[in-house]
């Protein structure tokens, strides 16, 4: 699992590529949780686009993500989910609580 | 049980490494009954869940041996099994119920969840201090006889 990441204007972007499993998700989350400490921002987007394969063990990165940013009182976003990803995350109802937009730009 | 017309059996260490290399080998093995993009996803994300169940809570903290048995029966149906010898589940039904984790922040709690929407049975058999076994059915729909 490779994260690139940008800051501009307290708006922060992850571009995640590869696959979400537990193994890789150790290490995300904690890189995840590093971006936000150093970036302090009022928005998160986080793209999917290059997420190959995810499980349940994505699910815990966005619950993660949200509670970040609902203690910053900032905004996520998740954009760009393929298929598979968008199913697991429909089966965990995960929608009721972070923004997902499946398609467009980011 | 079901006759079986063919079958694969992996042996690996609780590893989290393996994770991926499980649920790549249930699909090459599953792809030689001609599904779809879509139900090979399904399968190796339920093998996924299952497999990383193992690693994370049966063996907490030490390295064990788990087993995926995956066979193709009657009726064009795949099952695996996914067999641990770690601590076992004292509450089955409880584990089963979405968002329940003894995981911590890692895991989200959604494994079973996962796997009963994406597989078409699951069976979790468990003795604590003894191991747990999970079976799932996956019926892989007939493209030739325009069953799909």
């Amino acid at each position: 699992m490779d994260i690139r990441t940008q800051s501009v204007d307290r708006n922060l972007l992850l571009e995640f590529s590869g696959e979400l499993d537990h193994h890789a998700a150790k290490n995300a989350i904690r890189e995840l949780e590093l971006a936000v400490d150093t970036a302090l921002p009022r928005r998160l987007v986080l793209d999917f686009n290059g997420v190959t394969f995810m499980d349940s063990s994505g699910i815990a990165l966005l619950l993660r993500a949200k509670r970040c940013m609902d203690a910053l009182e900032g905004s996520l976003l998740v954009c760009r989910v393929q298929p598979q990803a968008k199913r697991v995350m429909d089966a965990a109802g995960i929608d009721r609580l972070v923004h997902i937009k499946q398609e467009g730009t980011v | 049980m079901r006759k079986s017309m063919n079958y694969i059996r992996l042996e690996f260490p609780s590893r989290s490494s393996n994770e991926g290399f499980a649920r790549m080998a249930t699909a090459c093995f599953a792809s030689q009954m001609d599904p779809t993009l879509n139900e090979l996803e399904d399968i190796k994300t339920a093998v996924s869940e299952a497999v990383t169940n193992a690693i994370v809570h049966a063996y907490p903290d030490s390295i064990g041996r788990v087993t995926l048995k995956a066979r193709i029966c009657e009726g064009n149906v795949l099952e695996v099994t996914i067999k641990d010898a770690g601590k076992g589940i004292s509450d089955v039904e409880k584990a089963r119920q979405p968002m329940y984790t003894t995981g911590g922040e890692e895991r989200s709690g959604m494994g079973f969840t996962i796997m009963e929407s994406f597989m078409d049975g699951l069976t979790v058999r468990s003795n604590p201090g003894r191991g747990t076994t999970v079976t799932m059915q996956k019926k892989i729909a007939s493209r030739a006889t325009g069953q799909r």
